[in-house]
């Protein structure tokens, strides 16, 4: 699998990552060349198999009684925000 | 009485309670040797002195008054990877180089609770992806045994801290070999437990399905010791297996006459050093003079667990990364001129290369067109590994082999390329793939560079891994070895 | 030019009415001041973990029950992939290819009473975003994630609706059965019941669909009717004009009355759905899906049902009365203080009450008068202390004060005359005052009969007793 340098700019707009154009041809190179690599399991007939999506097949969803355990910390989660105004996370405009 | 740096965790647990030392003179020794030579090797992001000094002095008052909690006043480092409630948590990366946890991980209050004292937080790869400790934001970590190689990795300050005698144990995680060849790579005792073995709770997660917490230390005895106290059922994860925990310090001097090990054919084959197979064949033989019988077993997919992992890891890891945004926590880039320019440069500027390289990874592999190829079929594949180990698992006890194909390597030796690099893995990706659990145990030396045996168990056989594991450590002495310059 | 068909599918959103939120112990109650109600878990922070709200799933069952559904007995949780300031994980737990409730349906009476069954496709279990301010904080928007991981049931209907109405009584539907199931508060104001729709025209006699357009921001059933008759005509004209529909999402503007792309530039959406792995699959077994079957309620059709049948209602009476669970409530309570009599119940309660209520924007339970002084009112019709046209006031009295409806007809003098002697009396001086009318009437002129008992009730103030003064009339006009 070759990528282009369009593909990665998709990519890397997609994941919100911005790279510069001077890295970007380092990028272009390593995951085509790590997309390469991966195909090699294509080898592998799986046409009956279950995809696994768990290391431990039995083990099912454990579930929650529906109760309120948590108190008000939010001046404690907000010592660590970019921008707090009024009890708010402050962000760029948002425009839909 | 030798230094106390010599002692293992079992001896400075028992000399603490026959109080031989006390827990502040012992973690003031800890601190010393941090100060001292933590500058060479870079094994620590954080250090916590005051914090460390005023439990040690509290565990000290503990004893004092005839308590006995398994790890009182032992000093221990965590991996930079779990939360620590008031303390820097900074996952080796820019993003969270201010990040300061409000919360304690399940591993770090269960550890706490049993008593053990916190020296720091233990540099690693960036949201440990990484097999050299080259990715860390904070720099390289250095191999106590020639610091001009690189330590393994993602867990490579844990290893670098506890081979260089800076802590006498450390907690680590493994997602594809991250606690395994970093103990081989440093002489160490590494264990990675089952999957759902240990809580994931406020460990930063990589890849959900194959991130486990274990530890590194000296000796399988003292794996024993912290992984009894870490295990267990926590509500809080919804992986977490609600299974007893065994006593592991009960079972392990059983008798390994009978034991069948599968010898991994595979892992013979190709890549692997020589003198390092060399070593591995005479670790094997000292089990068959102790009773075990090899019998060489096949698991015909296990080739492709690199490639399913580059798969799958990247996958989970593309999405677990998302929540770093720059908008509740974390790096920020300076003037944000809208939304899409806060999300792009503050995660731009926030990650290293090849943090970026896997969420783009992830990101492609499970995007529109691509997931079917890339991801399902990964998913398949990883079934079919899981179902050899489960298939070999019928005829033997435990799997052995060697834990990586090389010894430690020169730092920036293979920082250009990834492939050559996510190959150090080739031999510790299955049991995470598979979940299960596996250990590095010291086997001797290559050119003067320590190297590792692989164990690997069935779901849930920690207990007969340790029992393994301490049965060749009566017999060699390998993991008793220092790095002279750290002796 | 060919005629159009309008083709319409719902998604409606309804928030579960758990106590804590679907994957964290934090509180769901509205109204909070912002982020009081965001744990670590609903923040997204580094390491924490989500763990499934049992009532939650519940609830999603109670409503696939309640629809004929199938219910998986293995569901699964998948991250749907995207960035957005009120989506703190960067993801949103969902789920995509193994919902837990499939293949439902509900039936539908439109205004002319015929009847129409709606598929619904899939519900699924998912967590709600936060709310994105737009107040001024110095051009910046501030973000409430209070609402972030709220339990939401997604509800996915077949594209099977052919105009605005039928969209309207599907999502009324619905919005009756989560209140029935008590699922759901459904109070649109406050958003816990919301509503997408997908909206596509075609030509007459054509199979294919459409081009569809998804409209969002639908939080009124009145919007939903308005929004979605824009759309089509929207479309109509497009393609009467010889253009093409684009697929895109628009937000309806309720001041505006009009439907308007959405500006976000964003690439076309690529959400990268995977099972969660921080999750395991959802395993139901029949113990639990009986224990849920056990709590179900009677649903509003199985009601209005019965009303027809126990109660001699006409189906529509019946739908009326069924529209939600209080109102049928109040009805049955009325019936059973009263003994009986469901129809003048029926009437009452659709009729002065529904009015009274209407005209003060009230809804049932916060009614003026309970179902045991209503039927207290309406026991004096039965026992003809008082007639219908009385009780009318004697009713408007008592939603005003406190009083009985017996305490209301003693102190204002409103007890029905039923005495023949008194009556005749009355009927004497009519007749002795309209000597004109009378010897017409005797003559020939039945129409004049009217008169007679119109001017008998005004001079008893209406409260003579009708039947009687109709059948004491005729014997005493025919002389």
């Amino acid at each position: 699998m070759s990528l282009t340098r369009r593909d990665v700019e998709n990519i890397a707009q997609l994941a919100r990552l911005s790279i510069s154009e001077s890295e970007l041809p380092a990028y272009v190179d390593s995951l085509s060349k790590i997309l390469s690599f991966v195909e090699q399991l294509n080898a592998a007939d799986t046409a009956h198999v279950e995809p696994m999506a768990h290391p431990l097949a039995d083990q099912v969803q454990r579930l929650r009684d529906d109760v309120v355990t948590e108190e008000d910390r939010h001046e404690k989660y907000q010592r660590n925000a970019p921008a707090v105004e009024a009890g708010l996370y402050l962000v760029p405009k948002v425009i839909e | 009485m030798s230094e106390l740096h010599h002692l293992t965790l079992a001896e400075l647990a028992a000399g603490l309670r026959a109080r031989r030392f006390s827990s502040v003179e012992l973690t003031k020794h800890f601190l010393d040797r941090i100060a001292r030579f933590n500058p060479d090797i870079n094994a620590f992001i954080t250090v916590t002195a005051e914090q460390a000094l005023a439990a040690a002095e509290a565990a000290d008052k503990r004893l004092a008054a005839g308590e006995s909690t398994p790890l009182l006043g032992v000093p221990i480092a965590h991996k930079d990877i779990f939360c620590t409630d008031g303390v820097l948590t900074t996952c080796a990366s820019r993003m969270l180089a201010n990040f300061v946890a409000p919360y304690d991980a399940t591993v770090v209050e269960r550890l706490a609770s049993a008593g053990a004292v916190s020296l720091g937080k233990a540099n690693m790869d960036e949201f440990a992806m990484g097999s050299s400790n080259e990715t860390s934001y904070f720099g390289p970590v250095k191999n106590p045994w020639d610091t001009k190689k690189v330590p393994g990795g993602s867990s490579g300050g844990s290893a670098a801290a506890v081979a260089a005698r800076l802590a006498p144990a450390a907690t680590a995680t493994d997602t594809g070999g991250s606690i395994r060849q970093p103990a081989a790579l440093t002489g160490l005792t590494g264990i990675k437990p089952t999957y759902g073995r240990v809580s994931r709770y406020g460990m930063i997660a990589f890849a959900s399905s194959l991130d486990q917490a274990g530890t590194l230390t000296y000796t399988a005895q003292d794996a024993a010791l912290l992984l009894g106290v870490m295990a267990g059922f926590d509500p809080r994860d919804s992986t977490s297996v609600d299974v007893p925990v065994p006593d592991y310090l009960a079972t392990l001097e059983q008798p390994l006459a009978g034991l069948k090990i599968g010898l991994l054919k595979e892992f013979f084959e190709k890549g692997l050093e020589e003198q390092s197979a060399k070593l591995v064949r005479e670790a094997l033989a000292v089990y068959e003079k102790l009773g075990a019988k090899l019998v060489e077993v096949s698991l015909p997919n296990l080739p492709l667990s690199v490639p399913t992992y580059y798969v799958v890891a990247p996958a989970e890891c593309s999405s677990n990364l998302s929540r770093f945004d720059g908008v509740r926590f974390g790096y920020r880039c300076e003037n944000p001129t809208d939304l899409l320019d806060l999300y792009t440069r503050s995660r731009g500027e926030g990650f290293g290369a090849e943090v970026k390289r896997r969420i783009m990874t992830g990101t492609y592999v499970l995007s529109a067109g691509y997931y079917d190829a890339y991801y399902l079929k990964a998913q398949k594949v990883r079934r079919l590994i899981a179902d050899d180990f489960a298939r070999a698992f019928k005829e033997v006890d435990v799997l052995m082999g060697p834990t990586s194909p090389t010894t430690a390597f020169d730092i920036g030796a293979k920082v250009d390329d990834p492939i050559t690099m996510y190959l150090n893995d080739i031999y510790t990706i299955g049991a995470n793939l598979a979940g299960l659990p596996a250990m590095s145990i010291p086997c001797g030396f290559a050119g003067g560079l320590p190297v590792g045996l692989q164990i690997i168990g069935p779901h849930f056989s920690e207990a007969k891994l340790l029992n393994v594991a301490h049965g060749y450590q009566r017999e060699t002495d390998w993991h008793r070895q220092m790095p002279s310059a750290y002796a | 030019m060919p005629s159009w068909e309008t083709v319409i599918g719902l998604e409606i959103h309804a928030q579960l009415a758990t106590k804590s939120k679907i994957f964290s112990g934090s509180s769901t109650a509205y109204g909070a001041a912002p982020n009081t109600q965001a744990n670590l878990v609903d923040l997204g922070y580094p390491g924490v973990l989500p763990v499934l709200n049992r009532e939650a799933v519940r609830m999603a069952v109670k409503f696939g029950l309640a629809i004929g559904a199938n219910i998986a007995r293995r569901s699964i949780f998948a991250r749907k992939n995207y960035f957005y300031p009120d989506l703190p994980k960067g993801y949103q737990i969902s789920q995509y290819e193994k919902p837990i409730v499939e293949h439902g349906r509900l039936e539908i009476v439109l205004e002319d009473g015929s009847r129409k069954t709606i598929g619904i496709t899939r519900a699924h279990l998912e967590e709600d975003a936060g709310k994105s301010l737009h107040e001024d904080f110095h051009g910046l928007s501030g973000i409430d994630l209070n609402r972030a991981g709220t339990p939401l049931l997604e509800i996915v209907s077949e594209p099977d609706m052919r105009s605005a109405k039928e969209a309207v009584a599907y999502m009324k539907k619905i919005h009756t059965l989560v209140r029935y199931l008590e699922i759901c508060d459904g109070n649109m104001q406050e958003g816990s019941f919301r509503c997408d729709a997908n909206v596509s025209v075609r030509p007459v006699g054509q199979e294919k669909f459409g081009t569809r357009c998804e409209i969002k921001n639908l939080n009124s059933f009145r919007f939903i009717e308005r929004a979605i008759n824009y759309e089509v005509a929207r479309q109509i004209e497009i393609l009467e004009n010889g253009g093409t529909i684009r697929q895109e999402t628009r937000l309806y503007d309720p001041d505006k009355g009009e439907t308007r792309a959405l500006r976000s530039k964003e690439e076309a959406n690529d959400y990268r759905y995977f099972p969660d792995p921080d999750l395991l699959p959802l395993a139901l077994d029949d113990e639990f899906i009986e224990s849920v079957r056990s709590t179900l309620p009677e649903l509003p059709d199985e009601k209005a049902a019965r009303y027809v049948e126990q109660f001699g209602l006409s189906a529509y009476d019946a739908g009326v009365l069924t529209a939600s669970r209080e109102m049928g409530d109040y009805y049955e309570a009325v019936v059973d203080k009263l003994g009986g009599h469901a129809k003048l119940a029926a009437n009452w309660v659709m009729g002065e009450l529904s009015g009274a209520l209407n005209k003060e924007n009230l809804d049932i339970t916060q009614s003026r008068i309970d179902p045991e002084r209503l039927a207290g009112l309406l026991a004096r019709i039965v026992d003809e202390t008082i007639s219908g046209k009385i009780a009318k006031d004697v009713f408007e009295l008592m939603w005003s004060e406190g009083r009985t409806a017996d305490e209301i007809i003693e102190a204002e003098g409103l007890k029905q005359i039923t005495d023949t002697g008194a009556i005749e009396k009355f009927i004497d001086e009519v007749m002795a005052a309209n000597p004109k009318q009378l010897a017409e009437y005797r003559s020939g002129k039945d129409k004049l009969f009217g008169f007679f008992v119109g001017q008998v009730m005004k001079q008893t103030g209406g409260k003579a007793n009708p039947a009687q003064v109709n059948e004491l009339l005729k014997k005493k006009l025919s002389g």
